[in-house]
């Protein structure tokens, strides 16, 4: 009888408890990032699909077609070709070409690169209507300056 | 000016008034609620239409009176489209006795508190014929839960007002407010020489309000997660724009009343407005009452963001076994003290 009678007010105190914790985050300032206008920056182990690198001194893509990473894929989805310029000892890529659709983000090519040429790209806007815009040609992709934060 | 003076042209007038007020009210609130849901939630809520989502409401019932009113084959198509109609005009005729200002009331009756309540009632009957015009199971079952609902939170609410009118000896809402005069103290909230347990009196009231309009935690008409749309599955269009106007005009409704009843409507609580303000002592008076009643209609959304929605048999518990038991001990002592203090 005792414990039932206070159990009224003390459900009624309890209730008034939950009511100041939901005026406490009332004057809490917005936590949402508002995406269109406003986007997160990506963390820096963010895994977008790869994107070739460009040796800042010589300015031209650091991969020498060696095709290790086309080997290394799992599921096939790298292309790989280059040829060999007038003068010069290495090979440069031609085409670099991989089908996001199959790959699986696993950094085998990354990891089987000898010339560090290839890196994850922070690029995560990546709608589309159709299959085929999944098949990049990585050298005609923006850089990493203009693909996203 | 003598035009504007006459009886029929003031009633018209000031009915007018209170249709705007009620509209523009429940365009805005759904905008209050849902930015206060935002502001509960850490988020901004609605904020592209507009400056700062002011635009929403607007853009809102544009889409909704664009689109087309469908009326189920099977459905009794009289009752279908009458039904919006009997949830809002009860709540609109309502308002006509609340009074907002010493003088500022569309119709002063001496039974005001007893129509609010009577015409209040109907707002039951509406949702059970929504429910039962469109022919679909799911909206009987729902509205069969709003009328068990709405019964049994009629004599809690009914008991407090009980309560409240042996306190002031009247029915008159301007009478009520007019005995509340002077400091806040004297509001009915405060005054425990009465009645010691007033403010309980008061949650209960506000309780009952909130289970009456179908609010959240007690939101079993409409139950969107988990009833489609209750007794409005079938509403489209909007005819379901009319439902949720009216639930916010029964929720301005609730809070006027209880700011008349509890609250001391357009008294300020410090004391009369000098007599040499004139007319702008009425409109300070309008503000100190439009303050009180949206105070409490941001208590109304606080709490539906705050408590999640109830089961159906602790709604009813709630009310049978303790809201009415404790609103009948605030009644018996109540009276007890009447009889046995002197005034």
């Amino acid at each position: 009888m005792k414990t039932s009678l206070l159990a009224v007010p003390r459900g009624f105190l309890s209730l008034l408890t939950g009511m100041r914790v939901t005026l406490a985050q009332f004057f809490k300032p917005a936590v949402t990032v508002q995406y269109p206008w406003q986007t997160l920056k990506m963390p820096a182990r963010f895994r977008g699909h790869i994107e070739l690198i460009i040796d800042p001194e010589t300015g031209r893509y650091r991969c020498i077609a060696c095709k290790l990473c086309e080997r290394a894929c799992p599921s096939d989805c790298i292309v790989v070709d280059g040829a060999k310029l007038e003068g010069e000892k290495r090979k440069s890529v031609t085409q670099y070409q991989m089908d996001f659709t199959k790959c699986s983000l696993c950094g085998e090519c990354i990891e089987a690169c000898p010339s560090d040429a290839i890196r994850f790209s922070r690029a995560y806007n990546l709608a589309g209507t159709s299959k085929d815009e999944y098949h990049y040609d990585l050298m005609k992709r923006p850089g990493p300056g203009e693909q996203g934060p | 000016m003598s035009l504007l003076a006459t009886e029929p042209i003031r009633l018209l007038l000031s009915l007018l008034c209170i249709v705007a007020f009620v509209g523009g009210n429940a365009a805005y609130l759904v905008l209050a609620e849902r930015k206060g849901a935002g502001r509960f939630q850490n988020r901004p809520g609605p904020n592209e239409a507009g400056y700062g989502g002011w635009l929403q409401p607007i853009a809102d019932v544009g889409k909704l009176i664009s689109k087309q009113l469908m009326v189920p084959p099977d459905a009794d198509r009289l009752l279908f489209r009458l039904a919006p109609l009997v949830v809002l005009t009860p709540a609109m005729m309502c308002l006509a006795v609340i009074p907002f200002g010493d003088t500022l009331v569309a119709r002063n009756i001496n039974v005001g508190l007893l129509m609010v309540f009577s015409f209040g009632s109907i707002n039951v009957m509406a949702i059970l014929l929504s429910g039962w015009a469109s022919r679909n199971k799911f909206a009987i079952m729902s509205s069969a839960r709003v009328v068990s609902q709405n019964v049994a939170y009629e004599i809690p609410m009914l008991l407090v007002v009980i309560t409240l009118l042996m306190a002031t000896g009247s029915m008159d809402l301007g009478e009520i407010v007019r005995q509340q005069a002077g400091g806040f103290w004297h509001w009915n909230f405060c005054r425990v020489w009465i009645n010691p347990l007033m403010p309980v009196t008061f949650v209960i009231f506000f309780i009952c309000m909130l289970a009456e309009t179908n609010r959240a935690p007690f939101d079993m008409a409409e139950a969107e997660s988990e009833l489609v749309a209750g007794a409005f599955t079938e509403y489209g269009s909007m005819g379901f724009g009319v439902f949720f106007m009216a639930e916010y005009a029964n929720i301005v409704l609730g809070c006027s009343l209880a700011t008349v009843l509890f609250f001391g409507g357009w008294q300020t609580g410090l004391g009369a407005v000098p007599a040499a303000w004139g007319g702008w002592g009425v409109l300070v008076g309008l503000g100190f009452f439009m303050a009180k009643m949206y105070a409490l209609i941001f208590t109304v959304i606080w709490v539906r963001w705050t408590f999640p929605r109830t089961q159906f048999y602790s709604l009813l518990n709630l009310s049978w076994k303790i809201l009415i038991p404790v609103s009948l001990f605030t009644l018996l002592l109540s009276s007890a003290m009447i009889k046995l203090l002197p005034r």
